[in-house]
């Protein structure tokens, strides 16, 4: 079981104050200056050993991202972008970052900007966060104030923070998307390569990581890799932000150690499944693109990185969406499907007119309008919008959906046959939109 | 994606310009990003002229903001149509913006969807009196939280029919609404008992510097100086073999370089035998005396071997 001691996000719940002072106590801007002597290979080797993985979703080791940055500079600057545009239905860690431990943000920004060479950061944070915006920039006016950072700071590495923000459009979350949408443009994502670490912002070398990611690193070379790799599970190492939402006794966020299972999450935690644990329908454990895991598979699984593609899901940005059996789980993925319709680009053809497609499908599903072989049909289609689109946005949109027939196809054609079995008029026919 | 467009010609006003403040703040704005580069300011000040204007974004505002930036008129009218904050049209005093995306239905979303329908009307409808507009949006981010809306800039979370009916109510009234969760939690712990972060240690101040304990001792290891007539001391008590003396015996005495020594063929003739494929040497190989012919293409090619070091 994981102590306070080894906590990282220690005002997670906003009981003390988010300010300097309070930050301070904690042990945020512990000797920085310190940790920046030991020199640029020293924090990228202890960031490889500490195992952390991307807590953006896709689970890349950090470490070996930064080390993608050219060593030396071309005459180009460097870039940090912090990815704060946190919009995957069932997230909400990164906002309790910024509104209640803004300085470890910070302090990670300086620190990884230094790793990477870079000397000047923005953060971008999703249009709708307007309170944790300014609670953020709060944060860091007052860093510029004691000089902890900007041209002239203490820790002899000039540097420069920025706080961002965007307008409401979920894919600025992909991080192409992201550089597109802070050069002022409409946030679609880019082709790779060139991969950011090459050409990204103003077609300058960036790296662009996720807030949680980048707030661990000054925690992680105080305390040492070893120290976080000593934490979870071999190759899912380290303490995780999970965002449990849906049908628990008391939903709420917290950190704990990756791979403890499910069991132990919502019992210790979330006060259990509301109804009790026979009440457990679904759980979806990584936020809206990942697929869903039926109770019987989910419920003693570790919840990691590994274990969670193994049961043919992802951990995701570990935001655990819970469903208990008075969910209508037809409808529950049918608005999932309506998230993406909505929040496509519009770039690739099969994203832009699939997810529509799939959406107005899964309606008819949901209501049981359908014929059974177009249940074959709709997962025929996801496959084909899968892995054809720029970005991984037609992947999110197609998985939730093959969850849903994967392991809940009786469900969906009972529902057709109580539809057929009850007498209809005929439907007036829709134009497609 | 879904159809935006600019709102009729005929609520569109005339002109927009920045008051004198927001001017200035443009102006910080901008100077964030590098020369050359002030497109990168234009979400940022499409907003602030949206809170300027009530709330929604006229045509002549994205004009403004072009010019400002020096862009293309219909680079910015792409940025306005593309990110759904910023409203085409008027919007109520008190625009609801309630989360309808899973989570949040699963908490009870419905009714609260159910309170906006009887209260103001469909979506996107601006009541009588000018106060209230709602619309259905995606995920809010609040998700432990769930249901809730934001109300203009702030949240309100974990509501119910009740308790949204009556912050409408006070909204309307002018009466001081309280932001954030409505049944009392500070932010997105749970409910009752604090189950992490009760340690009173971790706000003392003590785990400053607690940590530097680490890089002492590592310090210290390194200047220690090292005691080498310990260590060849322990050497000959304990002697290591320089390598593992428990291979196998009798396959490390027929290896084909012992083989080779003792004057016989690297593989014996059984053994090859019972190693290949019987089908395939049926098939293709002609009846050769099995052992002599890989012999002499094994001689040719060390003599080739030999000349090309030579």
């Amino acid at each position: 079981m994981l102590q306070d001691r080894d906590r990282i996000f220690t005002n997670l719940y906003g009981r003390h104050t988010p300010g300097l002072t309070g930050a301070l106590k904690r042990g945020a801007w512990d000797g920085t200056k310190f940790l920046l002597e030991k020199g640029r290979d020293w924090i990228i080797e202890e960031m490889k050993k500490s195992g952390l993985r991307g807590r953006g979703g896709a689970g890349f080791p950090t470490g070996l991202k930064w080390s993608f940055m050219p060593k030396q500079s071309d005459g180009r600057p460097h870039y940090l972008v912090v990815n704060a545009d946190e919009s995957e239905p069932g997230t909400c860690k990164d906002r309790e970052i910024m509104r209640n431990d803004p300085h470890l943000l910070i302090e990670g920004c300086l620190i990884a900007s230094f790793a990477m060479g870079a000397h000047a950061c923005y953060i971008y944070v999703r249009g709708e966060y307007i309170a944790e915006r300014e609670a953020l920039q709060r944060a860091v006016d007052e860093a510029y104030e004691a000089k902890l950072v900007g041209k002239d700071n203490v820790h002899g590495w000039p540097f420069d923070i920025y706080v961002h923000h965007g307008a409401g459009a979920y894919i600025c979350g992909e991080e192409t998307a992201l550089i597109e949408s802070l050069e002022g443009k409409k946030g679609q994502p880019r082709l790779k390569p060139p991969f950011p670490a090459n050409m990204g912002l103003y077609g300058c070398p960036t790296t662009v990581n996720n807030v949680e990611s980048i707030a661990v690193a000054g925690t992680i070379l105080r305390r040492g890799g070893g120290w976080f790799a000593g934490l979870g599970r071999p190759n899912n190492t380290g303490t995780k932000l999970f965002c449990v939402s849906g049908h628990v006794n008391n939903p709420c966020n917290v950190e704990e150690e990756l791979g403890l299972t499910f069991r132990e999450l919502i019992d210790r935690h979330c006060g259990g499944i509301r109804g009790g644990w026979d009440n457990l329908l679904a759980v979806i454990p990584g936020g809206s693109s990942v697929p869903m895991v039926p109770a019987d598979q989910i419920a003693d699984a570790h919840m990691d990185f590994d274990t969670l593609r193994g049961l043919g899901s992802g951990l995701g940005t570990a935001a655990v969406i819970v469903m208990d059996k008075s969910t209508d789980i037809i409808r529950a993925i049918a608005r999932i499907s309506y998230f993406y319709k909505h929040e496509s680009c519009g770039q690739c053809t099969p994203c832009r007119e699939g997810t529509g497609w799939m959406w107005r499908v899964m309606n008819r599903m949901a209501e049981g309008r359908a014929q059974k072989r177009e249940i074959d049909m709709l997962l025929e289609v996801t496959k084909q919008v899968e892995g054809h689109t720029i970005c991984a946005l037609g992947d999110a949109a197609a998985w939730p959906i093959q969850g849903l027939i994967r392991h809940f196809r009786p469900e969906i054609e009972k529902r057709i046959d109580q539809y057929s079995a009850n007498p209809h008029s005929e439907p007036v026919r829709v134009a497609a939109e | 994606m879904a159809v935006r467009r600019l709102a009729s010609e005929a609520i569109q006003p005339a002109s927009f310009a920045f008051d004198a403040e927001n001017l200035a703040w443009a102006k910080t704005v901008i100077a964030r990003y590098p020369e050359g580069r002030q497109a990168s300011a234009v979400i940022p000040l499409l907003w602030r002229a949206q809170e300027q204007h009530d709330y929604w974004l006229p045509k002549a505002a994205i004009e403004y903001v072009a010019e400002m930036l020096g862009m293309a008129y219909i680079r910015v009218l792409e940025v306005a149509t593309f990110y759904t904050m910023f409203n085409l049209e008027p919007v109520g005093r008190f625009f609801v913006q309630l989360c309808g995306t899973t989570p949040c239905r699963l908490r009870g979303a419905d009714d609260i969807i159910k309170v906006c329908h009887d209260r103001i009307g469909d979506q996107r409808h601006v009541t009588a009196d000018g106060n209230f507009s709602w619309l259905e949006v995606e995920c809010l981010g609040a998700c432990c939280n769930a249901p809730m809306v934001q109300i203009n800039n702030d949240y309100y979370e974990d509501l119910t029919a009740e308790n949204f009916t009556k912050l409408l109510d006070d909204l309307a009234a002018g009466r001081p609404v309280k932001k954030g969760s409505q049944i009392g939690r500070t932010a997105s712990e749970p409910v009752g008992e604090l189950t992490t972060l009760t340690d009173a240690s971790l706000y003392d101040g003590s785990v400053v510097g607690a940590w530097r304990k680490r890089f002492e001792e590592e310090a210290a290891k390194a200047e220690a100086p090292v005691d080498t007539q310990a260590i060849a001391a322990q050497a000959a008590a304990e002697p290591k073999p320089a390598k593992p003396s428990s291979a196998r015996p009798e396959q490390a005495s027929d290896t084909p370089a012992h083989r080779v020594a003792a004057g016989k063929a690297p593989v014996s003739k059984a053994k090859k035998a019972g190693a290949a494929d019987k089908n395939k040497t049926d098939a293709t190989a002609p009846e050769l005396p099995l052992g002599e012919e890989p012999k002499k293409t094994a001689r040719k090619k060390a003599e080739k071997a030999d000349e090309s070091k030579g």
